[in-house]
């Protein structure tokens, strides 16, 4: 039976696909970030999932202006690295998961999550940047990878609470797929940001490390914190750390962190990555 | 399950207040859309190579107003945002120039780039006084 073992949080900023790919993630401004990556590239050595469900948010990429899934699933059998305006990251194909990647949409749709369902489609840095922190530069990713797309662009986005509640249901779903799986969840973007108009640059370490420690915590607390919430303390792009829910929802009540790090800035950003499993 | 379901009149209201803030709302995703429908074909090199080419003339292949072409040719942010252009659109444009975000990011604020990149290293703007215009902190 495929079980959901972990789930990993990270910001996914482009700047830092752009350090991978011209190998600066040791200088002065890199170096300090990566660092906290360092314990969870071992980690994941040992670990070998079989498939991580990525959880991101497309950046105009896959998605134009003309259509807006609210959730959408990565149904295909692979996904090239989208050209975002200055060329494709050379980084390996992403290769789906498609047997299991429909099992899920179909479980969803069943447990009243009416997804959208993309066969076809380029990915972004909000889905290859996270690859690149957890898996560094090899030929070929370890995994195959289920693409979850979130829209966190147009208002009215997703609340906490739904996506939250996405994510129990992809936890059902992923217990009832019958070959024997190791499932990792990552939920990506953030941490706090603004990336528009006179109030650009707008971080908040205290905001997000308590973000960290709801995350850690026992219980629900953070699917019920409001969209004007994000909005004010973190930044009008904060808002991406509603796909962290759905990665925490599906970790159940109680979790064990594994790991945790921080640092302000990343170009425009502040980075946040946290390593947890459940613990019941 | 969650609480009641917000109103939506009132949960759009409540955007108005964050300063110097333009939330994509779905008015300014209906607004700005040939603008970002423009900007997002950017993301081809062919279309790249046009537009840096000829400006005027690529735009005129799009259905913009005359004010949101004068407001690309002058890479005017703010004023794009106000025509419901979307920064994650708006990037291409970014990438085509050449720019970094952060660069470009920082145009839209009152400070140059050496000072804005300073502010960053710095921890970055701070939430304080910036979270409401009408409650002020």
């Amino acid at each position: 039976m495929a079980r959901i073992t972990a789930g990993v949080g990270s910001s996914h900023v482009p700047l830092l696909g752009v350090a991978v790919d011209q190998g600066k993630t040791r200088d002065d401004y890199f170096g300090p970030i990566f660092a906290g990556y360092d314990w969870t590239k071992q980690w994941e050595e040992a670990q070998k999932p079989d498939v991580v469900i990525l959880v991101y948010n497309d950046h105009a990429s896959a998605f134009d202006a003309n259509i807006i899934p609210t959730f959408a699933i990565g149904c295909g059998e692979s996904y090239k690295s989208a050209d975002e305006g200055w060329g494709p990251r050379p980084v390996p194909d992403v290769e789906g998961h498609a047997d299991l990647a429909w099992h899920i949409a179909q479980s969803l749709i069943l447990d009243e999550f009416d997804m959208t369902i993309i066969n076809e489609m380029d990915v972004d840095h909000g889905l290859t940047v996270p690859l690149s922190m957890m898996f560094g530069t090899p030929d070929k990713w370890p995994c195959k990878v289920v693409p979850l797309a979130v829209n966190v662009v147009t208002y009215p986005v997703p609340s906490g609470n739904r996506c939250w509640a996405l994510g129990e249901a992809i936890a059902r779903a992923v217990d009832s797929f019958p070959e024997d799986l190791n499932v990792q969840i990552w939920g990506t973007g953030g941490m706090s940001h603004q990336l528009q108009g006179p109030r650009a640059g707008l971080l908040n370490r205290e905001w997000d490390n308590k973000f960290l420690d709801l995350l850690e915590a026992e219980g629900d607390a953070a699917r019920h914190i409001p969209h004007i919430e994000y909005l004010r303390e973190t930044g009008s792009e904060g808002i991406e750390m509603v796909m962290w829910l759905i990665m925490r929802g599906a970790l159940g009540r109680k979790v064990k962190r594994l790991h945790r790090h921080y640092h302000i800035p990343c170009s425009n950003t502040a980075i946040g990555h946290i390593v947890l499993e459940p613990a019941q | 399950m969650s609480a009641a379901t917000q109103n939506i009149h009132e949960y759009l209201a409540e955007f108005e207040d964050i300063p110097g803030t333009r939330v994509y709302t779905a008015a300014r995703a209906r607004k700005g859309y040939w603008i970002n429908q423009f900007a997002m074909s950017l993301m081809k090199a062919d279309n790249r190579e046009r537009f840096k080419a000829d400006e005027k003339a690529y735009m005129d292949e799009w259905k913009l107003s005359d004010e949101a072409k004068e407001a690309l040719l002058a890479r005017d942010y703010n004023r794009l945002l106000d025509l419901g252009g979307n920064v994650y659109f708006l990037s291409k444009l970014f990438s085509t120039d050449g720019l970094s975000f952060a660069e470009a990011v920082s145009t839209m604020t009152d400070m140059t780039f050496p000072e804005y990149r300073e502010m960053m290293n710095k921890g970055g703007r701070s939430p304080q006084g910036n979270r409401s215009i009408k409650g002020g902190y």
